[in-house]
């Protein structure tokens, strides 16, 4: 049996480089210079381990985590569902997924955020989950509304959840954002826009799952994540050397 | 045509925005909802090894501190061993080597407490200086950046390092080592993280 070994190296072509002038925060917040290619080495390879003692089953349900007692969010109730895969399709288990939204009316739980929506004060929009031994996980909360930003004066974000993904090695750690199917504003979106390849865009978009509804209570979206692979070293590669 | 490859590809990273304290350290955006957050003991109360300070600040290419970045962090314990299975050895019980920490909304440091690592073994066998792995991302920063973080009292393995090595230019190397101050209490390593400009920090493709 071969023994895990290094992680394919990212492929920079499908993710965002990071001077994007179009998201004009980029501009002053993107380092210049190359970055330095790193081979794997035990510090790489190795990342932070989590279990049933660090989260709550709750801690996955939005409607209820910060809810009163009785009382719940407004907006649309949806199960977001789906599996954390590596790029050798298999399963992460046990790996820790974390969530932070907007509530239905595209206002954030936050000092920072002075948009005319109203706080809920039934949601909190935040989560978090650890996958099963398929790699599955899933949260319930309400379809986060679409918010005005600063960057052109009409700039909109299409309603998104912020997803924070670890895997089981610092290489594969990832923040990224779950867009749902059949948005108008996505393609519009300068973030969005980021992500040079519309292959790429595409895997953002999180689909209308009819099956894992259920009926006359939630509606569901799936979104598979895959965080990067690595390889087997059949022959060589071997990171401790001789 | 040739056969297809059935790899699957990783998903795009999209910023963490500036609300990301709601998600990964919601105390901080001012709310109260989990029982136990996550990343704010690095070491634990048994770890062995020199208890420091760690503080910053980052900076952008104007100058300015950046007040709404998180940074987490990765490190080995005192002798050297990552909490991983894939590492071979043990560490102290309550040991992650993890932590994450918020940059602050008023004055944009940074800072957390925990044990210096020991040296790690690196790849061929070549030893690699102790060091932390830091990733940083924020409002601005499309996907999240790696670096690591050298101590200035560690300058002969410093010099060995073999990641250390790899940066051709003597300054670029110097971005990557963080000052020691013992006139406190607890001795502190100072290390600003610079996304831009001259002295910009060395980050890795790793
Ligand atoms: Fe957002």
């Amino acid at each position: 049996m071969p023994t895990p070994g290094e992680f394919y190296q990212r492929d920079r072509t499908r993710q965002p480089p990071a001077l994007t002038p179009g998201y004009k925060t980029t501009v002053a917040r993107s380092p210049r210079f190359a970055m330095i290619s790193l081979q794997n080495s035990a510090s790489e390879i190795t990342g932070p381990v989590f279990g049933h003692a660090d989260v709550d089953p709750g801690d996955r349900d939005l409607l209820t985590n910060y809810a009163q007692p009785g009382q719940g969010p407004i907006g649309e109730r949806i199960i977001l569902h789906g599996r954390v895969l590596d790029e050798n399709a298999r399963p992460v288990p046990n790996t820790l997924v974390e969530i932070w939204q907007a509530n239905a009316g595209g206002r954030y739980r936050h000092p920072k955020d002075t948009y005319f929506a109203p706080i809920d004060p039934n949601f909190g929009g935040c989560g978090r989950a650890l996958t099963d031994e398929n790699g599955y996980y899933y949260f319930r909360t309400v379809k986060p509304g679409a918010y005005p930003w600063r960057n052109y004066v009409n700039s909109w974000r299409p309603a998104h959840i912020h997803l924070s993904i670890f895997g089981s090695a610092f290489v594969q750690r990832l923040v990224t954002q779950c867009y749902f199917e059949g948005d108008p504003l996505i393609p519009h979106c300068p973030i969005v826009q980021t992500i040079p390849d519309p292959d790429a865009v595409e895997q953002l978009i999180a689909r209308l799952d009819l099956n894992a509804t259920i009926p006359l209570d939630t509606i569901a979206y799936r979104f598979d994540i895959v965080l990067r692979g690595r390889r087997s070293t059949l022959f060589e590669n071997r990171l401790e050397g001789n | 045509m040739a056969q297809k490859l059935d790899y699957l590809k990783e998903t795009p990273s999209q910023t963490a925005g500036p609300y990301v304290h709601i998600g990964l350290a919601p105390g901080a955006a001012g709310f109260k909802i989990y029982d136990r957050e996550l990343g704010w003991d690095i070491a634990g109360p048994n770890a062995g090894g020199e208890r420091i300070r760690v503080e910053g600040m980052v900076i952008d290419g104007m100058l300015s501190p950046v007040k709404d970045a998180l940074i987490e962090v990765w490190q080995a314990n005192a002798a050297g061993i990552y909490a991983h299975p894939e590492h071979p050895g043990e560490v102290e019980a309550g040991f992650r080597g993890w932590g994450r920490v918020i940059t602050d909304f008023t004055t944009g440091a940074w800072g957390f407490d925990t044990v210096k690592p020991g040296a790690v073994m690196g790849r061929n066998g070549r030893m690699m200086a102790p060091h932390l792995n830091l990733w940083i991302v924020s409002r601005g920063i499309n996907i999240g950046l790696n670096t690591r973080m050298y101590f200035s009292d560690e300058e002969a393995a410093n010099a060995a390092d073999p990641v250390l090595n790899l940066i051709e230019w003597e300054r670029r190397r110097a971005t990557l080592i963080a000052r020691r101050d013992d006139s406190g209490a607890l001795p502190v390593y100072r290390f600003d993280i610079r996304l831009q400009g001259e002295d910009e920090t060395v980050f890795f493709d790793i």
